[in-house]
């Protein structure tokens, strides 16, 4: 999240949609109670009425699956009673930019321009920006650029800054405000109640008491969840949220933000850790075949004009540096090449490696605490495709659904050969290390008691397997081996793995003076103090850029609780809970990110209650760290319009031309739809849908399926159960799984509370307990009565305590196409008595 | 509140003793209890952690008496959840110990298995394996599958240096150390298909 869990505080309203935090994310209550007990007005968007709606100011029932058309009526009702925040959205946001001349929407056909229909995907040409002028680096000797034609510094020639063409007055029929206004004027409230089955009056009392926090001083949160991310069109719902927040002038704000409620201990450290395909530590590129297949072409495509991203280069070469240590020279390119690059084909994020494996592709498989066979859409599909592998290695503390998918109760172990390795695992208190939250602070758990009989923290197994395959690399030789043998693979302590040394690589560290590899005596450490220090010449080594400062105190360097990241001081003294000197947050112990926004054109902050950063008149006040150019070689830099410098334009993006499905978000149908037609545009589903194509969809229609159904959980019980169904406090509580079911339809069917039902379509069936309630309710979609069920998911058949059907077998495996995450949110049922 | 525990916490993970507790009961409301010997707590060390569920971040405390975990709480410090815990994050005590429901003595989590297990193919149960032997079976498996199907060059002549053939899943649920060491390996390994719960 752009803010954290104490800031909700501070808002004036706030509105979960997507996101039932009172059951999911309990600590957020105690925050977002303090803000409603001081008189904020508290919105819930739902398709059901959850525990969160019950505490709520305003409940307003949402169909599954159309979240941009709300968002879409939102903009048209901020634009047409003018209650966007002005001077913000002028000046700190990209509305005055104008657009390609051959930039267009055709609400006929429901594309945008630049579609390719042989390569079933967008061109972004028409996208871009006009421009007015260019820039090119001053990299000549004390230039602001010097750096980057410094010795050691790989050669590649510098990006082009081109300054867009704006036009103050907004009134350019090609600005981005303009074509904002005339691209969401569709939205009005009627056609929005129609789609997203609503009654006009909440949705206008929903829409003015948000829109009212565009007042300048005001703040208003977004607090969401999986809810929005988890659909074809979930990273527009990401993008629309944003956009939302910008028109109100809530990002960067106390009380305000774009805020993320993330649903896994560490999910925040792995997306950081950039554990994903063509993703890299601490949000750069993987190595790829096309723009990044040599060093060279990364740093071209990859290093941004203007703004903090011109810093690119230092953070590549820093983590090459950490990672191939002194293999890593500026001959070698700094080793980029032995870093395998990311095909263009096939793809090979989750949904479809279970494809590769079901075509003999994928042969091998690690699952490190995560539970694919339960977890994952078409759950059937991903067990019948997991039975295909040779061989199988899952690291947990249960044997999950995976490490036992061929027990499952459709499965035939005799015709099955995957061996399969069960590795047993350290609790989190049976181990030391680093743990980040949704807001981003870097926490550390200390090892309170020796892990259970043979069981081993993850750090140990992996450095095992490791070096044993490195072993095996140099005595017999093999495909390649450089690639692993020139790998630096130090992070020992007295010549054990420690994850402390670890911790130094993340930080970042001064090559000359540090050595990983070391003794708890006498530890040689030169770990830099954040990641201004980084250097593109191979002098520093850092794999984790934003990190950088967490762990930087030399003195100390084996000791957690003398770092930043181990700080306890709970006293706050910024009294609005940044909690700055609470352990540490990245990047640069910065709580609220885009903290610039906080304050108008002068530097005057829009809520003189609540100051993250004021301009006094010749420098600085920060109460929080400055998240853009506060000072430049020692002087203050006085305020101007640079709010967002993590992007180039150093302006926030109303529309953006870096979404593979559109540069604005437009409603479309889900995957599996209860309707027949779009009234916003000529086509009912995006064009660009992920794998709607491939067969193991089986894609249900609905005159066979007419029950929109979604997915979710509850407090009591987590994700696939691998720890909350081992507990029988939590099992008892939550003993079975459910479907909820209105009284409308229950009747229809013949079901009663407690009822075993069955919930199948083309993908799976399973017989879940029926929850009979008023809580959801058949909504009126395009004049016609549309039901609705919800299930929650965390039962399946491995364990001891508690089991149940896989729920996932009815989800479908398809996704969106900028972020790959699967639909769970909506798609077809039918339901009968079982 | 002047002397809390982030004094203590600030020297090192473990804390505190019965004496120490009894030293400063007065000084620190969080430690106001009278440490008398029939207080679950007494003669117990401290260790802070976070919880293992949603990314709340929740603070914990956990009470070691001779090597074992006794007790779990919330950490009353800890500035977001000020001491509170969900019934989940309440409950990570039975990951590692449960009370036998006849005996009512605390026993290890019957649920929770801790030695490797190997199952071979066409096996309809699990056999123990050592870590020596799963390791190197592990190793060997990879690298017969790396070997089979590396691809070097691809069919334009450009270094790739991967193999399609390995996946890895997970890493939410690892400290970020392990995200990192398993983020190396595979990748110097050439395994492209990387993915981790973030990806849901």
């Amino acid at each position: 999240m752009t803010s954290h869990w104490c800031d909700f505080q501070n808002a004036d309203v706030i509105m979960n949609i997507g996101s039932n935090s009172a059951e999911n994310h309990p600590v957020s209550s105690k925050w977002i109670h303090k803000a409603h007990e001081r008189g904020a007005k508290w919105i819930v968007v739902d398709p059901r009425y959850t525990r969160t709606a019950e505490q709520a100011d305003i409940y307003c029932p949402i169909r599954s699956g159309t979240d941009i058309a709300f968002y879409g009526g939102l903009y048209n009702y901020i634009i047409e009673n003018d209650l966007w925040q002005h001077e913000y959205v002028l000046n700190y946001t990209n509305a005055s930019y104008l657009l390609d001349p051959e930039y267009e929407f055709d609400p006929a056909t429901g594309f945008f321009s630049g579609w390719d229909e042989e390569a079933g995907k967008y061109s972004n040409h028409s996208w871009h920006y006009q421009v007015e002028s260019e820039t090119v680096w001053d990299t000549s000797e004390g230039g602001d650029y010097a750096w980057a034609v410094a010795e050691g510094v790989p050669e590649f020639t510098p990006p082009v800054v081109q300054h867009p063409k704006r036009d103050m007055t907004l009134q350019d029929p090609l600005c981005v405000f303009q074509q904002f206004k005339k691209h969401y004027s569709r939205y009005d409230m009627d056609t929005v109640c129609s789609i997203c089955g609503m009654d006009k009056e909440t949705l206008e009392l929903v829409y003015s008491t948000y829109a009212s926090t565009g007042q300048p001083g005001k703040a208003g949160a977004v607090l969401y969840a999986l809810g929005q991310t988890q659909h074809t069109y979930g990273a527009q719902n990401t993008r629309a949220m944003s956009v939302l927040q910008l028109l109100l002038g809530n990002i960067g704000v106390p009380g305000g933000g774009l805020n993320a409620l993330r649903g896994e201990p560490n999910v925040q450290g792995a997306t950081d850790m950039g554990m994903l395909v063509n993703e890299h530590p601490a949000y750069l590129k993987w190595a790829n075949t096309t723009d990044r297949s040599s060093l060279r072409k990364w740093l071209e495509s990859q290093t941004y004009s203007d703004g903090y991203y011109t810093n690119k280069p230092k953070f590549l070469i820093s983590s090459l540096k950490e990672w191939f240590g002194e293999n890593a020279t500026v001959e070698n390119d700094y080793g980029y090449d032995w870093w395998p690059k990311v095909p263009t084909s096939p793809d090979f994020t989750m949904m479809s490696t279970f494809e590769l494996m079901d075509q003999g592709v994928i042969k091998g498989y690690f699952n490190w605490g995560m539970n694919p066979c339960h977890s994952a859409p078409n759950a059937g599909f991903v067990r019948r495709s997991m039975a295909k592998l040779d061989w199988l290695v899952v690291a947990d503390q249960v044997a999950t659904e995976s490490a036992t998918f061929w027990k499952a109760p459709d499965m035939n172990p005799e015709e099955i050969d995957t061996t399969v390795y069960f590795l047993p695992c350290a609790l989190i208190y049976e181990k030391p290390g680093i743990i980040l939250n949704s807001g981003r602070w870097m926490q550390y758990r200390n090892k309170a008691v020796e892990p259970w009989d043979m069981a081993k923290p993850d750090y140990e197994m992996c450095d095992l397997i490791w070096r044993e395959v490195c072993r095996l690399y140099e005595e017999e030789g093999g495909a390649n081996p450089d690639p692993i043998l020139k790998t630096k693979w130090d992070y020992y302590v007295d010549g054990k793995i420690d994850p402390r040394p670890v911790a130094w690589a993340l930080n970042g560290y001064r090559v000359a003076g540090t050595e990983c590899n070391t003794t708890s005596a006498a530890p040689k450490t030169d770990l830099l103090p954040g990641y201004g220090d980084l250097k593109a010449d191979g002098s520093t080594a850092c794999a984790m850029w934003i990190y950088s400062g967490f762990w930087s105190n030399n003195d100390a360097p084996l000791d957690a609780a003398e770092q930043p990241i181990g700080r306890r001081d709970n006293s706050d003294a910024s009294g609005i809970g940044l909690n700055s000197t609470w352990a540490y947050a990245w990047p640069n112990n910065r709580r609220i990110l885009y903290n610039r926004a906080s304050a108008d054109m002068a530097g005057k902050p829009w809520n003189p209650e609540k100051v993250l950063v004021e301009w006094t008149g010749d420098k600085w006040n920060l109460v929080d760290a400055a998240d853009f150019v506060a000072a430049k070689n020692g002087k203050p830099v006085p305020p101007n319009d640079k709010a967002f410098f993590m992007l180039w334009e150093q302006n926030g993006r109303l529309e953006s031309y870096g979404m593979a499905d559109g540069p604005l978000p437009e409603h479309y149908e889900p995957f599996e739809t209860p309707v027949e037609s779009n009234p916003l545009n000529g086509a009912l589903n995006s064009p660009c849908m992920q794998f709607a194509r491939n067969e193991s969809t089986r894609k249900g229609d609905s005159a066979e399926y007419p029950i929109v159904a979604t997915t979710y959980s509850v407090t009591e019980m987590w994700q696939t159960g691998g720890q909350s169904r081992m507990c029988p406090a939590l099992v008892e509580a939550m003993p079975s799984q459910f479907v909820e079911i209105s009284e409308e339809l229950a009747a229809e069917k013949g079901i009663e509370k407690g009822d075993k039902v069955r919930v199948f379509n083309n993908r799976g069936s399973v017989v879940v307990d029926a929850m009979v309630t008023k809580r959801i309710k058949p909504l009126t979609v395009h004049g016609e009565t549309q039901h609705l069920v919800g299930l929650t998911h965390h039962y399946s058949w491995a364990g001891v305590f508690g089991t149940g059907d896989t729920v996932n077998d009815l989800t479908p495996n398809v996704g969106d196409p900028n972020s790959f995450t699967p639909e769970y949110k909506a798609f077809l049922v039918d339901i009968e008595k079982a | 509140m002047d002397l809390t525990r982030r004094g203590f916490f600030k020297a090192a993970g473990a804390t505190f003793a019965a004496g120490a507790a009894f030293q400063l009961a007065s000084a620190s409301p969080a430690l106001a209890v009278e440490p008398d010997k029939n207080w679950k707590l007494v003669n117990t060390e401290e260790y802070t952690n976070i919880c293992c569920y949603c990314a709340g971040g929740c603070g914990s405390l956990c009470s070691v008496r001779e090597g074992e975990l006794i007790n779990l709480e919330g950490d009353p410090d800890h500035p977001i959840n000020q001491g509170g815990l969900c019934p989940k994050g309440a409950s990570m005590f039975q990951l590692r110990n449960i009370v036998d429901p006849e005996t009512r003595e605390v026993v290890k989590n019957p649920d929770r298995i801790s030695r490797p297990m190997v199952r071979r193919p066409g096996a309809s149960d699990w056999e123990e394996i050592s870590w020596e032997d799963a390791i190197e079976e592990i190793a060997r498996n990879v690298k017969d599958t790396r070997d089979a199907t590396f691809v070097e060059t691809d069919e334009t002549g450009l270094t790739v240096n991967y193999t399609p053939a390995i996946a890895s899943l997970g890493g939410s649920q690892q400290n970020s150390e392990e995200e990192y060491l398993i983020l190396k390996a595979m990748r110097s390994l050439g395994v492209v298909a990387v993915d981790n719960q973030a990806r849901v």
